[in-house]
């Protein structure tokens, strides 16, 4: 017991001193996820929006397999871009794995479904006249893109926080395909599975806390969007 | 001159066709109605009259120039005109901003923008909630919205579908008399879809009037209330007592028709064998006691089937052989002591009757 206190102690002064290695690491976790999220969010919210406007077979399937995915264990994601990425394998020849980038391409997939689907959700949310009233008083494609974007900003801006979330809290693709190399890949999650498993509770500790800090700022940033 | 034709116009929904063959020519400056009953294709015209869909066959010339499906020409045709929907939709943001987008669509900025919006957020009566989430607003008041929307952008063909439908007679008449203001102050010509022939009546020089995705006649509006040209369009303005027979002889443009027995005189060109309809406007039908009318050619004598009250008027069915309903005030029904089951005598000129071939 008395060395938790201790451990928690230390961990808290690490937060307030600014040590370094605990602000490396928390820094190249966000700088990871935003990227990841940038990169997924560029493609999933146009592309969101054009499975939105169209009409085709299949297309109730595709939504219904795209919300499955959401709940993609994170493993599972971490194992696809491994083999991916391997030596032996067809992307095996760029020598990604175990870097920065590979974690980003292995975060921005693990995300891509949960964007996608929301994004959809968010559009069907909106009625469906809008595009049509916008068009009469003279916007043009792109002015009623604009709209009807504007119109669903709110579910968007949720998917978004929702999607960052997910990306900055998993462990499966950032050690699969990070590696959990010191100074390098090291992310949050990664650190703090290693370290409590080495018996440094005080770094783990500290992460943690700034884990939950960020789901705190996270949880109250949807609170804001969804109260409008 | 005109501003927006349509020539031979068609519209499909899947396999099933909405609008068959649609000929329209409107003038500048002409406010038409579009009436016809529910799912006519009202709607589903105006759509097209504003680019919004593209019409399964025919063309459209707005200006003289050909937007059927050309799309530039299309975006800069549409942004002459403005369109009401039927069921409004407002922006979620401030009522000011709703009426200002059209404007800010076509680059119009700043101060340009207010003394714009500004004035007819007032014509509207709206500047009270200028500020307030449009979301937040009535029925009767998002309707003026859509409306101020719409005119702020000055359009040269103002497209309204249904403005008064869905709202209580007290609004409705608000935004009837809105319109009407309207259409007085801008030149502005305009195209409006009812199903409330009276409102079309009021409003507009001319009508269309449109049945099952066909344009069955088009004209002022008191010739097609007067002689309408099919049983459908007689039936829809209001011409209650359509009555079947066939003409029997015919002598200098009067007709005698033989309505199951009875006779009933009337101005009409249609030769001898010709099967007709009769059709009587209920106003125009006089009911008395006793057949003091002798003079009048068309008297028939009947029982009173059933008495119902529409505000100051009494619509009185009587049966005459076929069944005929007049309109009398309820104070002359109250000095005749107009009851059912009395017998009556009731009396029309042959000049009021409007005779319609049978088709088919
Ligand atoms: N998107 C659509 N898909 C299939 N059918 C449609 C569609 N829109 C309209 N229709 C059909 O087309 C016909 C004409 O519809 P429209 O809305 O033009 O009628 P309307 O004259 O405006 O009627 P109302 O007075 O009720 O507004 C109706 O039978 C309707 O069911
Ligand atoms: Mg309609």
């Amino acid at each position: 017991m008395n060395e938790i206190w201790q451990g928690l102690i230390k961990a808290v002064e690490l937060i307030v001193s600014f040590d370094q290695e605990v602000m490396e690491i928390a820094g190249r976790s966000l700088v990871i996820a935003v990227t990841s999220l940038g990169l997924a969010a560029l493609v999933c919210l146009p592309l969101g929006g054009l499975i939105h406007a169209r009409q085709f077979r299949g297309k109730k399937t595709l939504v219904t397999l795209i919300q499955t995915l959401y709940s993609i264990p994170t493993v599972v994601i971490g194992l696809f871009v491994f083999l991916l990425l391997s030596r032996a394998g067809p992307l095996g020849g760029l020598n990604l794995l175990f870097t920065p980038t590979a974690m980003v391409i292995g975060q921005a997939l693990l995300v891509a479904p949960i964007l996608l689907g929301l994004t959809i959700s968010a559009l069907s949310g909106v009625d469906g006249l809008l595009p049509d009233t916008a068009r009469s008083l003279g916007a043009n494609g792109f002015q009623t893109s604009l709209v009807v974007l504007k119109e669903a900003r709110f579910a968007v801006m949720a998917a978004v926080v929702l999607a960052f979330g997910r990306a900055i809290s998993e462990v499966g693709v950032a050690i699969m395909v990070g590696g959990n190399i010191l100074g390098y890949t090291r992310v949050m999650p990664t650190a703090i599975s290693l370290e409590t498993g080495k018996g440094d509770l005080a770094l783990s500790m500290a992460l943690g806390m700034i884990l939950l800090f960020i789901a705190l700022i996270i949880n109250f940033g949807l609170n804001r969007i969804q109260q409008g | 001159m005109t501003l927006i034709e349509t020539v031979g116009l068609c519209q499909k929904y899947g396999e099933h066709d909405i609008l068959r063959d649609v000929n329209l020519k409107v003038e500048p400056g002409e406010t038409l109605a579009l009436i016809g009953p529910t799912g006519a294709g009202k709607t589903t015209l105006l759509r097209l009259l504003n680019l919004l869909d593209i019409p399964a066959s025919g063309r459209l010339y707005f200006d003289n120039a050909d937007v059927s499906r050309a799309s530039k020409a299309r975006q800069e045709a549409r942004r002459r005109m403005a369109f009401v929907l039927q069921k409004p939709v407002v922006f979620n943001s401030s009522v000011y901003d709703n009426v200002a987008c059209g404007l800010k669509w076509r680059g119009v900025m700043g101060a340009d923008l207010r003394t714009k919006v500004d004035p007819v957020l007032e014509t509207v009566g709206l500047s009270v909630c200028r500020d307030r989430n449009a979301r937040t607003l009535s029925g009767g008041e998002t309707q003026r919205v859509a409306i101020a929307r719409a005119i702020v952008l000055e359009p040269e063909l103002l497209l309204l579908d249904e403005p008064t439908a869905n709202l209580d007679p007290v609004s409705a008449s608000k935004i009837e008399e809105l319109i009407a203001g309207i259409i007085r102050q801008r030149q502005s010509t305009v195209i409006m879809a009812t199903h409330d022939r009276s409102h079309g009546e009021r409003l507009a020089d001319r009508m269309a009037v449109l049945m099952n995705g066909e344009l069955t006649q088009v004209g002022k509006s008191k010739d097609i209330f007067a002689s309408p040209g099919s049983r459908d369009i007689a039936e829809f303005v209001g011409a209650e007592n359509i009555i079947g027979g066939v003409i029997i002889a015919s002598d200098d443009g009067l007709a005698t028709i033989d309505a199951g027995g009875r006779l009933i005189e009337a101005i009409s060109d249609y030769p001898d064998g010709e099967e007709v309809y009769a059709c009587v406007r209920p106003e125009n039908i006089i009911l008395s006691i006793s057949a003091s009318h002798d003079s009048e050619r068309n008297s028939f004598s009947g029982e009173i089937a059933s008495v119902a009250s529409m505000g100051p008027l009494c619509r009185i069915e009587v049966d005459c052989g076929f069944p005929l309903v007049a309109l009398v005030t309820k104070r002359s029904a109250g000095e005749l002591v107009l009851e059912k089951g009395k017998t009556v005598h009731a009396a029309f000129k042959a000049t009021s009757v409007h005779v319609i071939r049978r088709q088919g």
